[in-house]
């Protein structure tokens, strides 16, 4: 409510009344000029000893440079975590290994503000998220799994399990730092050691993590972490010594991924792209969900699998929905990632800004309505403003394909069997929102929405105790909960 | 003079009729004595495609049916293959089995339904759970079936390898699309009419026979199946079914169990097939009332 009077404040005054920044400190941060890959419990620079910049998308300028790991760097990694694996972390009671877990999400939590910063600056997603969920969500997973480490015999009944052995992990550049979490937390609880390649435009957070690592004595070799582009990746997926890959990334590479797989014994999770559908029906808290829809899409700018990026409104409500989604969005900040006033922050790249935009020309060419607010965006750095496409065809690329940024298609639909179809005509199954004040429809979609994650009257809510995964195209494998587990032990 | 046998015509089971396949074709596999034992259907592509859609349609409702009753339909086709005991040891026989071994797997196969009909209104309670989040939320993990199960029925056994890969697909509310063995075909046709007396909803299990090397790349390819499984494949094969399944990601499963074996039954087979749903749903959080006494 506070936040409405605001907005007509706002407006009363004829736009003359504005926030002051209110910039977060960036000077208490430690960043060095150049990041060597962290192997072995070492630091070492690249064989072939070739580096490439990480910018940061709100200005475009220089944050550090980062090493690009060839397939030798990788072979490295690996050997150094096979030993590991063999001689200290296979062997060490499980007790033991959830100390170190523990320890590491403590150091996490000491430094937070300091990865907050960090990754705010390196990915654009603003400050407030950072702080306030990316951050805390990467240490509490830590928390959470170091405890299962010497609980699994009760997480699968009747089932023997065994640790996998050396773990290849791939994440994306939309939660850097959690992405890193999600992947080796399960990973070390389930006694297996890590070879992880953070995406290209955002490497500093996992190297960050690999200082606390090393400083809390995690055995060298358990956690290895290589950065570097596709052709790193690629070389932990063809790598014969790896027994588990697991990939957060587009389904497009999911399915490369998958392919190159084929008739080897890796075990593989993907948790990959989504069109996820919000649905809002006439009964719902208008106002609250609103704020869903907002949040659903407008979220880390839309770089987000899960996005509730298909609205669906019952007919009756429509108009006032996108009347009062309008006046919302008239009301968000798009600008410097590091201010606290900020609601939308940067673009990770210029390469998703130009994907994003593609997209844009593409939805006014197929004859749908465009709507932006009339905000103010940075002149330097990579931003797009949210956007409304309305009069648009379940048919529209703009309503089949992810698009990964802060762009939200509007439809309408009359009855609830209407909207489970169209909700489920797609070949994704991440997520989906339903807004009512009926608890029995809540449950009637739930269990007829095919996707992995459902949210009632909320919208992008995670925890470490909840699993996330998808139906479909969406990919397959949970992380998170007792579910997670499973994707890293082998059971029989 | 002595009766005349009426010898039975062996035919496909598609949405819960036995049609013949449409592309008229048969083949004809030979017993141990090199005797031909039939005409069987060597259905098509085509067919394929047919039991899918067949499949898509019985998916919905099937998987919407109570646990309960599931299991009661279950149930009813252990009932009804117990009836049928002897023709089904009779065409084992007739496939090269000895009595001994052929009363064995039938009787084995009657228990593994009863194992698999009890499990219905089980497996999600145990596999199920209740996720402490820090939020206000009332958040939930269960589980619900994948969809159109494809499968690729163990060759080397007539009966047991089918009713293993279709008890724990079809017990999780999923439905299927069969090829049964291509060289051991008889029992697949007889257990589709034992289906077909058991209260199973049409198209919940559809049987083709014929050649898996020619229909299996079309069940592997299909855009409307949602998970592949098969088990003691020869690995070129496995492996191109494999890659075929990539496009649309397919849970592929391939099981390497030698499914005669007693103990060759349990939970994870019916929950490979099962996706896991996660709800959020808030919890008020007002007022100073407080859950202590």
């Amino acid at each position: 409510m506070i936040t409405f009077q605001l907005i007509n404040m706002k407006k009363e005054l004829n736009d003359n009344w504005d926030y002051s920044s209110s910039l977060e400190a960036i000077n208490h941060i430690q960043l060095k000029k150049k990041y060597t890959l962290f192997i072995d419990g070492k630091w070492i620079a690249p064989s072939k000893n070739t580096y490439f910049k990480t910018i940061n998308p709100a200005n475009e300028e220089t944050l550090a440079e980062i090493a690009s790991a060839s397939k030798e760097d990788v072979d490295l990694a690996v050997k150094a975590a096979r030993k590991a694996y063999t001689n200290v972390w296979s062997k060490m009671p499980a007790s033991e290994r959830a100390k170190y877990i523990y320890r590491i999400a403590r150091l996490m939590q000491e430094r937070a503000r300091e990865f907050a910063v960090i990754e705010s600056l390196e990915s654009g997603k603003t400050i407030r998220e950072s702080r306030d969920v990316d951050i805390p969500l990467a240490c509490n997973h830590f928390f959470y799994y170091a405890g299962w480490a010497d609980k699994l015999d009760y997480a699968f009944p009747n089932r023997k399990i065994e640790s996998l052995g050396v773990a290849g992990q791939i994440i994306p550049w939309n939660f850097p730092l959690l992405m890193a979490a999600w992947k080796i937390a399960p990973a070390l609880a389930a006694g297996n050691t890590v070879v992880l390649k953070p995406a290209e435009t955002t490497s500093l957070t996992a190297l960050k993590l690999a200082e606390i690592i090393e400083e809390s004595g995690l055995p060298p070799g358990v956690v290895n972490i290589v950065t570097g582009f596709g052709e790193t990746g690629a070389a932990i997926v063809n790598h014969p010594d790896i027994n588990k890959i697991a990939f957060t990334g587009s389904t497009a590479v999911g399915k490369i991924i998958q392919k190159a797989l084929v008739g080897t014994s890796k075990k593989v999770t993907l948790e990959l792209g989504g069109k996820s559908a919000n649905i809002i029906f006439e009964d719902a808290p208008i106002d609250q969900a609103v704020e869903g829809i907002v949040n659903g899409i407008f979220f880390n700018q839309g770089h987000v699998c899960c996005a509730g990026s298909r609205l669906y409104v019952q007919e009756g409500i429509a108009e006032k929905v996108i009347k009062k989604l309008k006046q919302r969005m008239e009301s968000l900040y798009v600008g410097d990632p590091l201010d606290k006033n900020t609601d939308i922050g940067a673009i990770n790249s210029k390469e998703q800004l130009q994907t994003i935009e593609k997209y844009l020309k593409i939805g006014m060419d197929e004859g749908a309505e465009m709507y932006q607010p009339k905000c103010a965006i940075p002149k330097k750095g990579f931003y797009c403003a949210p956007t409304l496409f309305l009069n648009v065809a379940q048919s529209s690329i703009i309503a089949q394909e992810e698009i990964f940024g802060p762009v939200l298609t509007i439809q309408t639909f009359r009855t609830v069997d209407e909207v489970i179809q169209k909700a489920n005509n797609s070949p994704f199954g991440l997520a989906a929102g339903v807004w009512t004040d009926k608890g029995s429809r809540i449950f009637n979609l739930t269990s007829k929405l095919r996707a992995g994650v459902i949210w009632a009257n909320c919208y992008n809510k995670f925890d470490p105790t909840s699993p996330f995964g998808g139906y479909k195209e969406s990919g397959f494998g949970r992380e998170g909960g007792l579910h997670g587990l499973s994707a890293y032990l082998k059971l029989s | 003079m002595s009766r005349i046998e009426v010898l039975k015509t062996y035919k496909i089971f598609i949405g819960g009729q036995f049609p013949r396949t449409e592309s008229g074709r048969y083949y004809t596999p030979l017993d141990s004595n090199g005797k031909a034992l039939a005409n069987i259907c060597l259905s098509s592509r085509k067919d394929v495609r047919n039991a899918v859609v067949a499949a898509r349609k019985a998916f919905g409702p099937w998987s919407e049916r109570s646990a309960f009753n599931r299991g009661q339909i279950l149930y009813r086709i252990a009932e009804m293959l117990e009836g049928r005991q002897a023709q089904f040891v009779d065409e084992l026989m007739r496939q090269g089995s000895s009595k001994v071994a052929a009363t064995n797997e039938v009787n084995l196969s009657i228990d593994r339904i009863v194992y698999y009909a009890g499990w219905c209104d089980k497996y999600n309670q145990v596999v199920s759970s209740v996720n402490p989040v820090s939020s206000s939320h009332f958040n939930f993990s269960s589980l619900e079936p994948m969809g159109v199960v494809g499968v690729v029925a163990e060759q080397s056994t007539s009966l047991i390898g089918l009713v293993s890969h279709i008890l724990p697909a079809i017990c999780g509310g999923n439905s299927t699309v069969v090829l049964a063995s291509e060289k051991l075909p008889l029992c697949a046709v007889t257990f589709s009419e034992v289906i077909h007396s058991s209260d199973v909803p049409a198209g919940v299990i559809n049987i083709l026979t014929g050649s898996p090397e020619e229909m299996a790349a079309t069940l592997a390819s299909h855009m409307d199946v949602n998970a592949l499984i098969t088990s003691n494949l020869e690995s070129q094969l496995s492996n191109k079914l494999s890659l075929l399944s990539v496009d649309n990601l397919k849970r592929k499963f391939d099981y390497e169990v030698n499914w005669v074996e007693k103990d060759k039954q349990a939970l994870h087979y019916i929950s490979d097939l099962q996706e896991i749903k996660t709800t959020w749903h808030p919890i008020e959080n007002v007022g100073g009332a407080s859950s202590s006494y």
